[in-house]
């Protein structure tokens, strides 16, 4: 089966507030020195992968902000690619962008270069609330940013929404949800801010100069998206994502279904054979560690069965329609209902969980709660 | 090679916590020679990790240093350690009466202390010469005479020969040493009596069994000696004795007025208590050595195993404790809420901290620690005299003639600006005012009568953030007073829970049933649903609070394929439950138990 391959680019003109992923500042000395690495570790993952491994059916490069390079240089990571792995055809190929960070000719060249997936980092479409996360750009620009994108000819594009942010309000929220729908993307991830230890943005709401949103109007918006998207056509297939239908993210999906994917760049992470790992952070180890031949990853983790198990539950339950009984047995030889036996009885007892169509899914209830169920299944 | 009675000095050293005691102790052994610099780790004397942590000392110890003098003789002396805290109060004065000196260390810039005071009048008590030290005369700040003159004024000491000395950079010491030898007076004694020796101290040892702590009164003591503890009767046999110099080494014998330890394939430390007398089972002694008492524990608390599979293992563990400390007591008791566990008795809220974190650092148990409670004297209406150390076990109120509960006495040393400020306090935790001295020009000693269930809620937090760490406290047991007590309940999903019940005064229930409610829900973490947090006296709720429903928790990021990360994070929120205790269907993180100690009303 083919994998997914993730490209991280760590890099970006300005940290976010409410950011915690590995991003450096730009600065083009580091960004070459980082191409070199990126390209030795694909050299390196030639040597030791088997052809059946090389054969890529997504590619998504994240970030940090990706588009943050000059458009050469992401055009040359997809070359590369191209010369170290097998592309297969009708690939979905993503690229992560900031709406500060495009223009017509860099979409342009980056559609004609292969990619036909766009992520746009919109987060808001209020200005207050932008620069509360600290991002660079207003939605003036996401909006020009969309538009230019189907002029460059991208068809299938996501933006990323940010709700749940402190001073935000439901009516603020119902208002943004409405300017996104204008501008009829394919997909949409809407992810409640999660306020990180030692961001700026958690730090201000820890010393209590910003009164994080209560959880019940963070309840509320959630239900509002739901409810609004799927009006618009939208299915919610995932916690925190919803597509028009036959445009569900097929490398996200690859994490969900518990796939193997090969990240490359630093803080890139891995599943393959098994075993699961995590790239080094620092540029210059990642670099100096490949310059010496050697493989750039910490962690390394081998998962026992039970551990697979766990994880293929945990993950599956974050789609909508849940894990699927028939490919759990076939993929373990056991029933996913007998090897986690007491906690779906217990969490079906509480209402949170529910068997159904051939598969166990998280219910309504379950659904905001969803990190309570997922602890009883480690 | 035996030092003849008149060349041995025993003696302690007398400060508060801070002034520098380790630290002196250190110098001291280093510059006799007992301790090469190379061997010396900081503070010698401190064993246990605790103790140095906290820079308190808690378990004594005792060290043979030899010394030659300026008029060229080499003595013993023997440097017995003492704890510097007002729990170990009884240990201080066993260990003060195996002495004939002690060196009453002083910081040069902070003056006298509360506690220092206490154990300089025990000291006075037990005959003892007092050798002043000023310490850390090195600092800045270091008023030399104006603490001479303190000392003068308020102990009544001369200190015109008074060492002035840095334990830090090593300045005094020898002086201090030649003040020893020439000051203090070798201990009396008949070698030839029937032979008496102190207890000061226990531990027990794995492969000897208990190693009693002594000091030779009178009388020899040899291996091969049939021995006998004169207040618990048992009788052994000697296998060892010894010394630490500061290891421990075996000596053919102890003669009068020596300091060193025996061994006597003693099983148990009840059986050896500090301050009974050692004497010989074939030619015994009259009568005992003066002073003994049984100690007796002023602090109760619920210990109880977050998970209940680990009940055997604390009782081991609290089994293993009692081997080293006579003072801990402990019975089997039930709660309703918290299932099987034990009522521990504790000389002081000290102690009680030292054995909980030793039970869970030690033994790695995992425990639930109700809030202490006091030994209540209770009168039913038909006339039977109940002790109550449990709020769960008080009688129904209409059984209940009348409550008695301990007071202290308590003695505040305080700078005079703050006077107001403490008087405030005492007065806020029922305190009945007594006396008001002054000390020298600038400090002040108050003394208070209070409850001894205010002294452990949080008076000494309080009393040292209200004057900003420069009121010293000391108190002492005074005996039982009426007082307008009620038992205050907590309900949570109105259910009671047992081990969250108090005992408190009338007045002042609702001002603590409301904050005591109001804590417990910031500190219970939101469940699938609402849970009433409620405070009752009898039937009558005093107070309300709710603890809301969880209505959302969900990761939304996932974090670019970095799994891993995601499992950890479920696994951590997973460990966080394993951490609370279930009560019914509420888990209740263990600082909920002692969320009555850290209201603020």
């Amino acid at each position: 089966m083919p994998i997914g391959l993730y490209i991280h680019v760590p890099f970006c003109l300005q940290k976010c507030r409410y950011c915690d992923f590995s991003s450096y500042p730009l600065e083009q000395g580091q960004v070459e020195h980082y191409l070199r690495g990126l390209r030795q570790e694909m050299a390196y993952y030639k040597e030791i992968l088997t052809p059946e491994q090389k054969q890529t059916a997504t590619i998504f490069v994240g970030g940090g902000t990706p588009t943050c390079l000059v458009s050469g240089q992401l055009t040359g990571i997809l070359e590369q690619v191209n010369r170290f792995f097998t592309i297969i055809p009708g690939a979905e190929i993503t690229t992560e962008a900031n709406p500060g960070t495009v223009t017509p000719d860099s979409l342009r060249e980056l559609r004609a270069a292969g990619f036909n997936r766009l992520s746009l980092g919109v987060q808001s479409t209020h200005r207050e609330l932008l620069r509360l996360l600290g991002r660079i750009h207003d939605f003036e620009q996401a909006r020009q940013a969309v538009q230019d994108a189907r002029a460059a000819g991208f068809e299938n594009i996501n933006l990323d929404l940010i709700f749940g942010l402190p001073t935000q309000t439901v009516a603020h929220w119902r208002q943004s949800v409405s300017d996104i729908l204008d501008l009829a993307p394919e997909h949409l991830s809407c992810y409640s801010l999660q306020l990180e230890e030692g961001t700026p943005l958690s730090g201000a709401v820890d010393r209590g100069q910003l009164a994080a949103c209560p959880e019940e109007t963070e309840l509320a918006m959630y239900h509002i998206v739901m409810e609004m998207l799927s009006a618009a056509g939208y299915r919610h297939y995932e916690i925190s994502n919803f597509a028009l239908p036959g445009c569900q993210c097929r490398h996200n999906l690859l994490y969900w279904h518990n796939r193997e994917y090969l990240g490359l760049g630093p803080a890139a992470h891995s599943h393959l054979n098994g075993v699961r790992w995590g790239n080094v952070e620092e540029i210059h180890q990642y670099v100096s560690l490949l310059h010496r031949g050697q493989r750039p990853a910490e962690e390394i983790q081998t998962l026992s069965r039970r551990e697979q198990m766990e994880e293929t539950v945990f993950l599956g339950l974050r789609l909508i329609e849940g894990v699927s009984l028939d490919a759990f047995q076939q993929h373990f030889g056991a029933a996913l209902t007998e090897a986690f036996n007491k906690q779906i009885r217990d969490l079906t007892e509480k209402g949170l969980v529910e068997l159904a169509a051939g598969h166990l899914k998280l219910t309504g209830k379950g659904l905001p709660l969803a990190n309570q169920v997922f602890a009883e299944f480690v | 090679m035996a030092t003849p009675q008149n060349r041995i000095r025993n003696f302690c050293i007398i400060a508060h916590i801070d002034h520098g005691k380790s630290t002196l102790a250190d110098r001291i052994l280093e510059y006799t020679g007992a301790l090469s610099q190379r061997e010396m780790t900081e503070q010698v004397l401190d064993k246990m990790d605790l103790e140095r942590e906290r820079g308190i000392t808690i378990k004594l110890q005792a060290v043979r240093l030899f010394y030659k003098a300026a008029d060229g003789q080499e003595y013993q002396l023997n440097l017995i350690d003492t704890p510097g805290h007002v729990d170990f109060t009884y240990e201080v004065s066993r260990s003060l009466a195996a002495c004939e000196g002690a060196l009453l260390v002083v910081d040069a810039s902070q003056g006298i202390e509360a506690q220092t005071l206490a154990n300089v009048y025990l000291a006075l008590e037990n005959d003892l010469e007092i050798i002043p030290v000023i310490n850390k005369i090195d600092l800045p700040s270091a008023e030399p005479e104006r603490v001479k003159q303190e000392i003068e004024d308020v102990i009544g000491l001369d200190t015109a020969e008074s060492v002035l000395a840095s334990a830090k950079t090593g300045l005094g010491i020898e002086e201090i040493l030649e003040q020893v030898v020439t000051k203090i007076p070798p201990p009396q004694g008949d070698a030839e009596a029937p032979l008496q020796a102190l207890i000061f101290d226990s531990h027990y040892d794995a492969y000897r069994g208990v190693i009693a702590y002594i000091r030779i009164v009178q009388g020899t003591l040899k291996p091969g000696m049939r021995i006998r503890m004169m207040a618990t009767q048992k009788e052994f046999e000697v296998t060892e004795v010894g010394v630490f110099n500061p290891n421990m080494t075996f000596v053919d014998k102890l003669s009068t007025g020596e300091v060193g330890f025996v061994a006597a394939s003693m099983k148990n430390v009840q059986d050896v208590r500090v301050g009974d007398t050692v004497t010989s089972a074939q030619k015994p002694a009259p009568q005992p050595l003066p002073g003994y008492r049984k100690v007796t524990p002023m602090v109760f608390c619920g210990l109880y195993p977050v998970d209940t599979v680990d009940y055997e293992d604390l009782r081991d563990a609290l089994d293993k404790l009692r081997l080293n400390d006579a003072s801990l007591i402990y019975e089997p008791e039930t709660s309703e809420a918290l299932g099987f566990g034990f009522r521990c008795g504790f000389l002081g809220l000290l102690h009680m901290e030292i054995i909980q974190e030793r039970l869970e650092r030690e033994y790695g148990l995992s425990l639930i620690t109700t809030a202490p409670s006091v030994v209540y004297r209770v009168t039913t209406t038909k006339g039977e005299v109940l002790q109550v150390d449990n709020p769960a076990n008080l009688p129904p109120i209409n059984n209940i003639e009348q409550i008695e509960e301990p007071f202290v006495k308590a003695t505040v040393m305080v700078p005079k600006d703050y006077v107001g400020t403490v008087m405030d306090l005492c007065q806020g935790k029922r305190g009945i005012y007594s006396n008001m001295e002054y000390m020298g020009v600038n400090r002040v000693m108050l003394t208070y009568e209070i409850p001894l269930s205010e002294i452990i809620y949080d008076f000494f937090d309080q009393l040292k953030s209200r004057t900003k760490g420069y009121a010293s406290l000391d108190y002492e047991m005074q005996g039982y007073q009426a007082s307008d007590l009620v038992k205050m309940d907590i309900l949570l999903n109105g259910e009671p829970l047992d081990a969250l019940s108090c005992i408190v005064h009338r007045e002042r229930a609702y001002t603590r049933g409301r904050a005591l409610a109001e804590k417990l829900r910031s500190l219970i973490p939101r469940h699938m649903f609402e849970i009433p947090v409620q405070a009752a006296i009898g039937n009558k709720i005093i107070a309300r609070e709710t603890v809301k429903a969880m209505r959302k928790d969900v990761l939304a990021k996932c974090y670019g394929g970095d799994i891993s990360r995601k499992r950890k994070l479920l696994e951590k929120q997973k460990e966080g439950k394993r951490r609370m205790k279930q009560v019914g269907n509420v888990e209740i993180p263990q600082e909920a138990f002692m969320a009555v100690l850290s209201i603020e009303e």
